[in-house]
């Protein structure tokens, strides 16, 4: 079979790998030098004398290289994206196998590549929107010092995501994972001199490490029940073994459960979200491509993939929904309070993943899918936009020292703004596309509840306030700047705008492709990916219940879904309103209802002490375990056996050294008695016998 | 002719003198030499052997043990030499650097 451009699927992940040995060479044989040296100090009184010293020659090889290998690997996705779509609809899923990778007795695993409807979504959105970030951090990281080192970074956490996206199977998705994982420990920490960022560093990691631990058991359940670790085997097999009882709701439940907790960890629900909002010490654009974009939505398209095994669970699927939306409107509360800027997309972010999960819980994988294509678009701006609002304000992040700054910086505040209007869901634009989807589902499906729609809308108004709050702390009113640092704002370059308007079309146009039936669209985002999700669905007898979903919707009168929609923008609107009046209007006002309840504002601001409350439940405990086992079993056990065999075999060999007397004589009488004795037991046996 | 025990009473007196100078002796020049009064006893004792049993290996042996003589006198000599430079002393007693 001609698969033409297809064949060259391996090449999406490989460009970007090039991309990290290029750059890798240039960090380690030009970069690292240079920097070593400054760091020794020898060099700093000659480049004073010279003023500004020229940029190094490597850097414009740098600033070239990465964005160019990750713009080529987005050429050859869409081709294969295209090719793909060319194929029927039953068709379209290509695996492409590297090589074996593991091979151990039944246990089977290939380094293959897999493209199917869900994966092609996620290859556009991951090199698309890494290719604008990668742009836009050659302008935004242009005064940094380790320039070919971030990108380094950059382009491996690319070549990990692509195969964390691509995998066919469990384990290589794993591995991309964990790569992930990695990319975002070294980037939160990129300024390791300073303790916060290396700290945050940490904390993600190990956050992360929690989450992982569910993934590798649910794993093994996998290889267990199914005896392979491909996908298309995996959810080929589900139906059968569910006739045969091997299957059970409760097994499934386990794997299931297990895999959400990888995903909590990675995509920052609660338990494990803590790690989002401090790794914002990273750099912005950082901040935009793995902790808004791809990284954190990285368990949103887990479960996605894995939909076949969550729709057995109904415990399961009730646990995500639930998870998702009490994580959607706790973090959406705390945003409220936040006052750097960062801070509080970060904790949008989680919000926003929220609603991806609620969406999964219901079993709308769609739609989730929808707001995370969506939300790539519009939080990438955001972050980035940020970004350069930080950059134009020498390194300020926090709001209540800015303030009126739309006329020093008017295409950041332009794009930004209409980022704004799309994750407010403002009618038109991406965010009410895929967040109406996503209400519409939590209220009309088998698995949602009213509960679950209210929980969702009412954050959805959080939200619009929150977010036209930090619009109108920024951009308008007067300027809270410093003189100093007002009279270097400017606007940012080319690099950086260019992402930004790139962006912002696609923020305000890129829901037009899934627009709902009811408001006449038809949704093409869903029927693109229905060959995933609705085979699977159709399937088994529990599959049953899932199909019925997407069918129940229908029933439903299309006025209550307009009704809905209507709703949920008029509570949007009231956020939208609500920040006007706080913010423009009255704007001591937001000060008096601080001292009106002092203890409600406190709780919110430290973030109702969660970091607190797992510093003292979880973090001390473990601390003192481990010291007790440092001193009680590394110190007195393991320590004494080693030191215990070393002091035996010095008091032996105490004893010993007599014998070494140093006088020729003794070792001649001794030669000599040995002589004696052996020929005296050689004579005496002879005689014997 | 006379009886191979004379030869071997000849090589074990021969042996002991040479046991005796090596253990008790101090002066290293003393003490070679009765290793080397040692090896001639040995010496005795091949030669007699292989007369006696009419075999040419005892003859042989001896050569041998000649060589090695030859040899081990040459080596602790120069030790000797190269020792006396360094200590100025042939006492053996007092050669105890390596005492703990």
């Amino acid at each position: 079979m001609v698969n033409g451009i297809l064949d060259y699927l391996w090449l999406v992940p490989a460009l970007p790998l090039l991309g990290v040995v290029l750059n890798g060479a240039i960090a380690l044989f030009a970069e690292r030098p240079l920097l070593l040296k400054e760091a020794g100090g020898h060099g700093a009184g000659q480049d004073d004398a010279h003023g500004r010293q020229e940029p190094p020659a490597y850097r414009k090889w740098v600033a070239f290289l990465a964005p160019a290998l990750v713009g080529a690997a987005f050429v050859v996705a869409l081709l294969c994206v295209l090719s793909l779509a060319s194929r029927p609809a039953d068709g379209r899923t290509f695996v492409q196998i590297l090589f074996p990778w593991i091979q151990a007795g039944s246990f089977f695993v290939p380094a293959a590549l897999q493209l199917d409807p869900l994966s092609s979504v996620m290859i556009l959105v991951v090199t698309g929107v890494g290719f604008l970030i990668h742009v836009y951090s050659v302008g935004y990281m242009s005064h940094e010092r380790a320039f070919a080192r971030y990108f380094v970074f950059l382009n491996l956490f690319m070549f990990a995501m692509l195969t964390l996206v691509l995998a066919n199977n469990f384990l290589l998705m794993f591995v991309g994972w964990e790569g992930v994982g990695l990319c975002s420990y070294l980037l939160i920490g990129f300024w390791y001199e300073k303790q916060s960022a290396s700290d945050a560093g940490k904390k993600a990691f190990i956050a992360n490490r929690i989450g992982d631990f569910g993934v590798l058991i649910a794993m093994f359940l996998l290889f267990w029940t199914f005896g392979s670790l491909t996908y298309t085997e995996i959810f080929a097999k589900v139906p059968g073994l569910l006739g045969s009882g091997v299957l059970t709701t409760g097994l499934a439940t386990a794997i299931t459960l297990l895999l959400f907790l990888g995903a909590t960890g990675k995509s920052a629900q609660i338990p494990l979200y803590v790690w989002l909002p401090d790794a914002m010490e990273g750099p912005t654009p950082v901040s935009a491509l793995i902790h808004a974009a791809t990284m954190v939505t990285a368990g949103v398209y887990m479960v996605a993939r894995s939909s076949a095994l969550f729709l057995l669970a109904p415990d399961t699927m009730m646990v995500v929904a639930v998870i998702g939306a009490v994580t959607a409107i706790f973090s959406a509360t705390i945003g409220i309070c936040q006052t750097d800027i960062k801070r509080v997309l970060a904790y949008s972010t989680v919000s926003q993943l929220g609603y991806m999960f609620l969406a999964c819980g219901v079993g709308a994988f769609t739609a989730g899918i929808f707001h995370l294509m969506t939300h790539a678009f519009f939080k990438a701006l955001l972050f980035l936009g940020s970004g350069s609002v930080i950059h134009a304000l020498s390194g300020e992040q926090d709001m209540r020292k800015m303030g009126g700054l739309k006329k020093y910086v008017p295409v950041t505040f332009a794009t930004m703004f209409a980022a704004t209007l799309a994750i407010t869901g403002i009618p038109g634009l991406s965010g009410f596309f895929s967040k109406d989807e996503i209400l519409w589902q939590a209220f009309s499906s088998s698995h949602g509840s009213p509960v679950l729609w209210g929980v969702g809308t009412l954050a959805a108004g959080i939200t619009a306030f929150y977010m036209f709050r930090l619009i109108f702390l920024t951009f308008f009113g007067d300027s809270r700047m410093d003189p100093e640092v007002e009279k270097h704002a400017h606007e940012s370059p080319w690099t950086m705008t260019l992402p930004l308007s790139i962006l912002a079309i696609l923020s305000v146009a890129g829901g037009w492709i899934g627009i709902p039936a009811v408001l006449g669209g038809s949704n093409l985002f869903a029927q693109w990916l229905a060959p995933v999700f609705h085979p699977v669905a159709a399937a088994g007898a529990h599959g049953a219940v899932a199909a019925g979903a997407a069918e129940e919707a229908v029933h439903h009168p299309a006025a209550l879904e307009i009704g809905l929609m209507a709703l949920s923008v008029g509570i949007a609107l009231c956020g939208i309103g609500l920040a006007y009046f706080l913010y423009r209007v009255r704007t001591g006002k937001p000060a008096e209802i601080v001292k009106q309840w002092p203890t409600l504002y406190d709780v919110v601001v430290h973030k109702y002490y969660v970091d607190e409350f797992y510093e003292w439940a979880v973090i001390r405990r473990i601390v003192n375990v481990s010291t007790g086992l440092w001193q009680m079993f590394d110190a007195l056990f393991i320590d004494g056996i080693v030191n215990g065999v070393a002091d035996l075999v010095r008091s032996a060999g105490g004893r010993v050294r007599r014998l070494q007397g140093g006088v020729v004589g003794g070792y001649a009488f001794s030669l000599l008695a040995g002589a004696v004795l052996l020929v005296g037991y050689i004579l005496y046996r002879s005689v014997v016998q | 002719m006379i009886a191979p025990s004379a030869y071997l009473l000849l090589s074990a007196v021969l042996f002991g003198i040479g046991v005796v100078g090596v253990v008790a002796r101090k002066n290293i020049l003393i003490i070679l030499m009765s290793v080397e009064l040692m090896l001639n006893g040995v010496n005795v004792a091949f030669v007699a052997a292989g007369s006696y049993l009419g075999d040419v290996a005892g003859g042989v042996f001896a050569f041998m043990v000649m060589t090695v003589a030859a040899a081990e006198a040459a080596v602790g000599l120069a030790l000797l030499i190269a020792l006396y430079r360094l200590k100025e002393t042939v006492d053996i007693t007092e050669l105890k650097v390596l005492k703990w």
